[in-house]
């Protein structure tokens, strides 16, 4: 076995050390999944980015890793992105544009009680 | 609610909408009494603070130096937030020390300014790791011991102490997490990282059983300190269920030896901490006094 510390790192091999997985034991790359959080005081969760990961348990885990670290959540959704079925750029018009001249669809032409909350 | 922004959303109200700065920090020993308790040995209290202190840091280093190194971005986080929870126990810990023993040292001048025979952290700890399989059992075999030792350490009389250890009990609760979910996967996965894993278990056990060698100072440390004896069973116990899970068991392997039964504990050390330390200290030494 070889050990080098390159970079100033330590003894770490670098030869006669089996490395890579055995021909067609796994995949070379993770699925994507999509991360979703809620905050303390959220109210619902809000999509802030994606991980790789082999599973969704291990996707949760990445989640917590890499978009929690600043205190930011008290619960992560993750989803795998193959799962998602999304609108495309191309069909915005036909999707969005109808409602954009429709305002009265709002409820705002009502007085809304004190205490009716979350609108 | 504010919809035009997610990271918006994520902030608080009271918060000044940096949402990289995050909210609701916590500190965890505010209203906390750091002077030495009435009846307690300050030098006693400040080796016990050392041993865990050492303990932390010095693995810290070691799980630092697999940065850039891992296989995926993710345990690369994932590893970085594991290094950086036990380098802010250490921080506490070497701080404590310093207070307890009456030098007035700060963390800094006792994490740069010691040779290694001063060092009081277990062997475990120090070597560097062969490949990705011995980082989770090393993981795994720390996070459970010093997880039980800070679990029972939360009733200790010091309220330093147990301040620290529940602020630390959580984080190692994860990192157990984090190496268990590893070694699962590795060991009850292909037959290479099978044996792979079975490997690194061999070459970290020889230094298991130090950790359970009940030492002077933490006996003499009634109600204050953590008797690891005690703790044995209840890592025999998670360590045995990973284990299963994993398709791996317990190697056979005799115990690393010690000299004249002294060990990491007393300073007597594994030729790795010399290196280790000689990197970790050498920017401090260069430029005594530094700031930047």
């Amino acid at each position: 076995m070889t050990y080098t510390s390159e970079g100033g790192h330590g003894a770490v091999p670098t030869a006669g050390v089996p490395t890579g997985a055995a021909p067609g034991a796994v995949g070379t790359d993770w699925p994507l999944y999509e991360v979703f959080i809620r905050s303390k005081r959220g109210l619902n969760h809000v999509h802030v980015g994606s991980v790789h990961a082999p599973d969704a348990e291990m996707a949760l885990r990445h989640a917590r890793d890499v978009y929690t670290r600043r205190n930011e959540g008290v619960s992560i959704w993750v989803v795998a992105s193959a799962d998602i079925t999304a609108s495309s750029p191309e069909e915005k018009d036909p999707f969005f544009s109808p409602s954009a001249d429709k305002v009265y669809r709002h409820p705002t032409f009502y007085s809304i009680p004190d205490d009716v909350p979350h609108m | 609610m504010d919809h035009d922004s997610a990271y918006n959303a994520l902030s608080e109200a009271s918060d000044d909408r940096r949402w990289a700065f995050g909210t609701g920090f916590e500190d965890p020993l505010a209203g906390v009494d750091a002077s030495v308790p009435a009846g307690v040995a300050g030098p006693s209290l400040a080796t016990y603070c050392l041993m865990l202190g050492d303990d932390a840091l010095v693995f810290s280093h070691r799980l630092q130096e697999w940065l850039t190194r891992l296989p995926e971005l993710e345990e690369e986080v994932a590893v970085a937030n594991i290094a950086l929870d036990l380098l802010g126990q250490a921080r506490l810990l070497l701080a404590r020390a310093g207070q307890a023993d009456g030098s007035g040292r700060d963390e800094d001048a006792i994490a740069f300014f010691r040779e290694p025979r001063q060092w009081r952290n277990v062997r475990l700890v120090e070597a560097a790791d062969a490949d990705f399989a011995q980082l989770v059992v090393r993981l795994l075999v720390f996070s459970t011991w010093r997880r039980a030792v800070l679990d029972r350490l939360q009733a200790s009389s010091d309220p330093f102490l147990a301040a620290v250890a529940g602020k630390g009990v959580k984080e190692l609760a994860y990192h157990r997490d984090f190496a268990a979910g590893w070694v699962v996967r590795l060991g009850d996965g292909t037959e290479l990282s099978h044996r792979r894993t079975a490997s690194a278990l061999e070459a970290v056990w020889p230094l298991v059983d130090e950790l359970f060698d009940a030492h002077p100072v933490e006996e003499s440390l009634v109600g204050v300190a953590v008797v690891p004896t005690a703790v044995r069973a209840e890592f025999d116990e998670v360590i045995d269920a990973v284990l299963a899970a994993a398709t791996l068991s317990r190697p056979r392997v005799a115990r690393a030896g010690a000299v004249g039964g002294r060990a990491g504990r007393d300073g007597v050390h594994t030729e790795a901490l010399g290196f280790l330390l000689a990197e970790m200290q050498s920017v401090a030494r260069a430029h005594p006094g530094g700031r930047w």
